[in-house]
């Protein structure tokens, strides 16, 4: 109950005093094309992922999907997604290999592991809209803002490039684009999703492993997913309210 | 990748925060440092100190004019910046840069050199023509009320913005280690101490700047050096360097004690990244050797000249030690991957927009000022050599 006060009072403060970056922002990303997405309705939907780390292959189709729809820049350093490769030594969890060449754009190249000691297996990686996230915190200018339908989004148009969201950021899912010198990261696609798409990384994922799911929809296979499987957020003790939910993700992944 | 040792994030690759942002609280620092050094005598009537009263506030403000250039030069669109004063996003410590700012250079330094130099402005006005005329009584706001009460006023207000004044310079230096300390996702920054650290660190830098600026305009100047002054400053020097010192001191002790998940990150990169300028001209030059330095003042009796040299040296490294504390917190902070399982490489440009030689130009800089201060509010007039407010 207290809990609940205390999230309402800062949300509604945040609101109250983000209208005006809000307004901008909602212009710019819903009110500007209203006819593309007519039952469209904010209140209605709280987004979010599930990532099946048991089922990721390392094809890396979703890095280069999520280049190509969203027009990330193609060097390396720069991924809205991108995929991990882990090797855990079962002797030494703590000190796992990590490899993410070019950030799985072009998938893995194969690797030794003698005597099948390792335990290997793919992460795929993004922005994990946390619900209480640090990156929104710090923006100096609110150009960093949580959508009310739960996605954490950047406006370019306001963001500074103090790059100080980049920095709050624990999961390094940000970056700064070469091109506008402002902040950039995953958008779960929100001009897909508003008009009832999945995300490009979802859909071109060949065995299922990333799903776009809406925790508001009472008919999101979702529910059934938490309830009936060992999930797991990223670095939960920060407690950044992260919506990214993995199943069947080791200890040893950071 | 080159200078890359393990794993880190892919979009971890370009550092986000480059020289600039060492300097920023750099500057800040000298200025926090500075104004609380001026407020010993003012407030707290350390009498002997004031010889550098005007000096003092002096260069605070020549080191606040400077300060936010860093940050701007920084900026990917500087031309937004303004956006941070009418958008308030009171969740944001950097929001509060231009609300902490402004206050201190607009509500409490300028306004209290103002009420020091009232006299000082009107007499030069009066007896001055031409365009030095109009300058000086611009600078009066044209009111040349000199009476006695007048100035028991100017005097009284002057002391009240003091006090104010305090506080503000410990939110100003507070608030920059809060950017840092309040950074959770970094293991290096995140620490409640880092707003304390960088205050009294702040405050060594500040009197160290002033007591060297102090020696080398009388050197200049061909004036006596007030040795009660100087040696009363460099006391003050060794109390603040003790307690920032322990402070430090304290905080690596609890990291090392603690010993969390990231402390094995941060121990690698003591040893091998940041050893040169963390364990030698942090720890060893910046700190013991200066320390030891003022302590030795303290305990045996030097002359005149000794004392001096010793001065002018512990002040001097002082400073690069000061300097490369903001070093390693700012870089060194940005060197280890949040995977904590990878380390990386800062490679500073020369003559890019945030490189070494912008770096150089804002460094030096605040002195171009001081120097243009120096002309038009001396701090000092022929009869009594850089002598205090009550001229
Ligand atoms: S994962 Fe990073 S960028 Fe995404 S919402 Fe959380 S803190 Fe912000
Ligand atoms: S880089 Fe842009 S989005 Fe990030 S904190 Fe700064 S202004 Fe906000």
């Amino acid at each position: 109950m207290d809990q609940n006060r205390r999230a309402f009072l800062k949300q509604s403060t945040r609101y109250v005093l983000l209208t005006g970056a809000a307004t901008v922002a909602w212009e710019y990303i819903v009110a500007g094309a209203p006819e593309q997405a007519p039952n469209y309705r904010i209140a209605d939907h709280w987004w979010g992922m599930t990532i099946d780390v048991d089922a990721c292959i390392g094809s890396g189709n979703c890095v280069r999907a999520c280049k190509e729809e969203n027009n990330v820049p193609l060097e390396d350093g720069y991924f809205r997604t991108w995929v991990e490769r882990y090797r855990v030594d079962p002797a030494d969890p703590e000190h796992p290999l990590v490899d993410s060449p070019n950030g799985g754009y072009d998938g893995f190249p194969q690797i030794d592991n003698p005597g099948g000691r390792f335990k290997t297996f793919f992460v795929p990686k993004m922005c994990n809209h946390c619900a209480d996230s640090p990156c929104t915190q710090v923006c100096p200018v609110g150009a960093t803002f949580d959508s009310p339908d739960g996605v954490v989004l950047v406006d370019k148009e306001r963001c500074v490039g103090c790059r100080y969201c980049v920095q709050a950021c624990p999961y390094g899912c940000r970056f700064i684009d070469p091109r506008t010198h402002t902040a950039d990261k995953c958008t779960l696609c929100y001009h897909r999703i508003t008009q009832g798409l999945t995300t490009a990384c979802a859909e071109v994922c060949p065995t299922g492993a990333r799903k776009l799911v809406d925790f508001k929809d009472p008919k999101d296979p979702v529910h059934e997913f938490l309830r009936t499987h060992r999930i797991h957020v990223l670095k939960p003790e920060l407690a950044t309210g992260a919506k990214v939910y993995y199943n069947g993700l080791d200890g040893a992944v950071r | 990748m080159p200078g890359v040792e393990g794993f880190i994030y892919p979009n971890e690759i370009e550092l986000q925060w480059s020289v600039l942002i060492v300097i920023y609280p750099f500057l800040t620092g000298l200025v926090a440092g500075a104004f609380i050094l001026a407020s010993l005598e003012r407030v707290f009537n350390v009498a002997a100190v004031r010889p550098t009263y005007r000096l003092a506030l002096l260069t605070a403000l020549a080191f606040l004019i400077v300060a936010p250039l860093p940050l701007q030069m920084h900026l990917g669109h500087p031309e937004r910046s303004f956006e941070m004063m009418i958008t308030p996003h009171t969740d944001s410590a950097m929001a509060m840069f231009g609300f902490v700012y402004l206050w201190y250079l607009m509500g409490v330094l300028v306004l209290e050199i103002w009420f020091d130099y009232r006299l000082y402005l009107v007499q030069t006005w009066k007896a001055s023509t031409g365009v030095r005329r109009w300058f000086y009584g611009a600078l009066t706001l044209w009111s040349d009320d000199v009476s006695p009460e007048a100035l028991r006023l100017d005097d009284r207000l002057g002391r009240i913005i003091t006090i104010v004044g305090i506080p503000s310079a410990f939110l100003l230096h507070g608030y920059v280690g809060f950017i840092f300390g309040s950074v959770k996702a970094n293991p290096w920054w995140s620490t409640p101490l880092m707003p304390v650290v960088f205050l009294f660190s702040a405050i060594v830098s500040g009197i160290a700047i002033v007591m060297l600026l102090y020696m080398a305009l009388s050197w200049r100047r061909g004036t006596r050096i007030d040795m009660v002054c100087l040696d009363t400053i460099a006391r003050y020097l060794f109390y603040a360097f003790v307690i920032d010192f322990s402070l430090e001191t304290l905080d690596l002790i609890h990291r090392i004690y603690e010993a969390g998940d990231s402390f094995g990150a941060l121990d690698f990169m003591v040893k091998t990244r940041l050893f040169v300028s963390h364990i030698v001209v942090q720890i060893c030059l910046g700190t013991i050797a200066p320390i030891l330095m003022l302590a030795a003042v303290q305990l045996v009796r030097f002359n005149d000249v000794a004392r001096r040299r010793i001065y002018a040296v512990a002040g001097t490294l002082t400073l690069i030690g000061i300097f490369a504390m903001r070093w390693n917190v700012v870089i060194g902070g940005q060197l280890f991957s949040k995977s904590l399982l990878g380390y990386t490489t800062y490679k500073m440009g020369f003559a890019t927009r945030e490189g070494l030689l912008p770096a150089i130009v804002i460094m030096l800089l605040p002195f171009a000022i001081l120097a243009v201060l120096l002309k038009v509010l001396p701090p000092w007039s022929d009869k009594e050599q850089l002598s205090g407010h009550e001229a």
